[in-house]
């Protein structure tokens, strides 16, 4: 018999801390199938700063460091000066990249640098225990939301993947789902994409994935998976923002 | 060694940092340090180094974590105010055991303060000015030619250390210029040799035969993190036997004993000449590091002559508590300051001094 699912070998063999139903393992499994695939998954830097992913490291066997609260894209701007060649990533969660990091981001995208960010938005604060986020909906209930957001409290959800994308130093934005087997293999393709366009040196790349987080939005890990389809796509639309790699292609044809 | 040459402080310090082997700088505009991000986005990148203006305070304190995670040598500089919004990642680098070199061209403060010199960031140096259980060790340099050595010894120790490692100096000594002799370059690690010579840096597993670097700031379980202070803590306990350095001038004989540091210590020496032109003799402890504190210079006092021991400081008293705790009560222990960016007159200090010395007898 051959099996056809197993352990990524760019997994460590340990439990995840994650709860039932989170999709961070996917996205965790698609960042290390990819640099397999690319022969780098030794010569990668990642990394994971406050948030529930703040543990990546445990999970994603590559070079990590950890980070604080938002500051994911400086530390990977250093990293990025000292090692110019090698793959270099941040993983951040929505609080921490769009809210006390959305200085950050944006900077490090203006500046255009050569580091690919995996945005995990799931519209909440998932590790301090699912307080209201920059990304969390109109109407959907937090602790610090408790009886729903609303525009004149809170104002507007946040869409960071067009936010980014109207960057002038942002090379490759594009925003996928991790609730379907279609989108998962969309992104996964987002995944490979973003690697090969930091490699190509030409600006900064991110993908946003919109992630469930059963445990601090109320429901079931299938629900969860419904509500990202009915609620959060809605919203947050997937597909590419930005790739300046089709943009050039396009300019070489005319 | 080269020729002496005459250098503005702000422009020693960033050369210092240069030859030192520093070759990765992230800054930000504040005065009265502003020459140094200027000095380094013009030399470092022509001598194989690295410049980012970073976007504030916070973006450059984890820019220089980044490199030195990644095993560059990191040095960062900034203001009062500006150290402030450092604290974070100095904080963080203790923990996760990254080393950096932190200048600080002091201001007064508090809240935005002025842009006039101080030392009244001596607590937030000395106690640690971010959360939990660290030290960083604080260099406190009086000519720009001995922040040019600290600078230079302060990278081969915040490697050894692997721990942050401050010098706080202020605007006046920033601004100024003297002649120095600038020290003979180290040499640059590539990015190729930093998995042999740093092996817990960030450089990819591939690199060293598949043992992976972790970084981290983060102990979930109480024990671990209690186990990682006690680890950081054996460091600190090893740098308290060997940083602390003082120069003590004229104990012997003295009546007074004033404590100076930095721009202070300068002042204080042209006091003990007018002092001694009256008559009054009086001696100098400069303490050299403010943590580990020199205590061990106050053993030196002179029991005999010496009334009275003066914390003389840019700030509302802040050094003075080190200063009694080296004293442990044996002597009085007395304060001459000015704050708020003033710099005492030599001649003001000289009549504090006195009426000081007549208000024990």
């Amino acid at each position: 018999m051959k099996p056809v699912f197993t352990y990524s070998e760019g997994m460590e063999r340990v439990e995840t801390s994650y709860c039932p139903g989170c999709t961070h393992g996917i996205a965790h499994r698609l960042i290390v199938e990819t640099l397999i695939e690319n022969g780098e998954l030794g010569n990668a830097i990642g990394v994971c700063p406050i948030g529930c992913s703040v543990q990546a490291h445990k999970f994603m066997h590559v070079d990590m460091c950890e980070a604080a609260h938002g500051r994911a894209p400086a530390v990977a701007s250093g990293i990025r000066r000292v090692h110019p060649d090698k793959p270099v990533f941040t993983y951040q969660g929505d609080g921490d990249l769009a809210s006390i990091g959305m200085g950050e981001i944006i900077h490090a995208a203006s500046r255009g640098e050569r580091f690919t960010t995996f945005f995990i938005n799931n519209g909440i604060y998932g590790m301090t225990g699912g307080q209201m986020a920059p990304t969390t909906l109109i109407g959907q209930r937090s602790t610090t939301s408790q009886d729903g957001r609303t525009v004149e409290a809170n104002g507007m959800p946040i869409r960071v993947a067009e936010l980014i994308a109207a960057v002038d130093g942002a090379a490759y934005v594009e925003r996928v789902a991790l609730d379907s087997p279609a989108h998962i293999r969309q992104a996964k393709r987002a995944v490979q994409k973003a690697f090969a366009v930091q490699k190509m040196g030409v600006g900064f790349t991110m993908i946003e994935f919109i992630s469930s987080c059963p445990t601090n939005w109320g429901l079931s890990p299938v629900e969860a998976l419904g509500w990202i389809k009915e609620k959060m796509i809605p919203y947050y639309p997937l597909g590419v923002k930005k790739d300046i790699t089709a943009q050039n292609v396009q300019e070489e044809e005319a | 060694m080269s020729e002496k040459v005459l250098m503005k402080g702000n422009e020693a310090f960033g050369e210092a940092a240069i030859l030192s082997g520093c070759n990765f700088y992230f800054g930000y505009p504040i005065t009265p340090q502003s020459e140094i991000p200027e000095y380094l986005s013009r030399e470092l990148p022509k001598r194989g180094g690295c410049f980012i203006q970073a976007e504030s305070e916070l973006a450059a304190i984890n820019m220089a974590y980044g490199a030195a995670a990644a095993g560059g040598n990191a040095f960062i500089s900034s203001s009062a105010p500006g150290i402030a919004l450092m604290q974070e990642g100095l904080s963080f680098m203790c923990c996760a055991e990254v080393p950096v070199v932190v200048l600080n061209v002091s201001r007064c403060g508090p809240g935005i303060g002025g842009i006039q010199p101080g030392q009244a960031d001596y607590i937030q140096a000395t106690r640690g000015g971010g959360n939990g259980d660290y030290k960083i060790p604080v260099f406190a340099p009086s000519t720009i030619q001995e922040a040019i050595d600290m600078i230079y010894e302060a990278t081969y120790l915040a490697n050894k250390w692997r721990n942050p490692m401050m010098l706080l100096t202020d605007g006046m000594m920033g601004q100024m210029m003297e002649p120095v002799v600038l020290p003979e370059p180290r040499k640059l690690l590539t990015s190729e040799e930093i998995p042999q010579a740093k092996p817990w840096a960030l450089s990819g597993f591939d690199h060293k035969n598949g043992q992976r670097s972790l970084i981290r700031a983060l102990h979930m379980q109480p024990t671990d993190l209690e186990i990682q202070v006690e680890k950081i803590f054996t460091k600190y306990d090893a740098m308290e036997k060997e940083l602390p350095a003082y120069a003590a001038e004229g104990l012997e004989g003295a009546e007074i004993v004033f404590v100076a540091f930095g721009l202070m210590s300068r002042l204080v020496r042209e006091a003990i000449e007018m002092l001694a032109e009256e008559g009054i003799k009086a001696g100098l402890i400069r303490p050299k590091t403010l943590w580990p504190y020199p205590y061990a210079a106050f053993d030196e006092l002179d029991f005999n002559s010496t009334k009275v021991v003066i914390s003389t400081e840019l700030s509302k008293g802040q050094m003075i508590e080190d200063v009694r705790l080296g004293v442990e009560g044996r002597l009085p222990v007395e304060l001459i300051y000015r704050t708020g960016g003033v710099v005492p007159t030599t001649p003001e200090v000289v009549e504090r001094a006195k009426k000081i010395l007549e208000g024990l007898k």
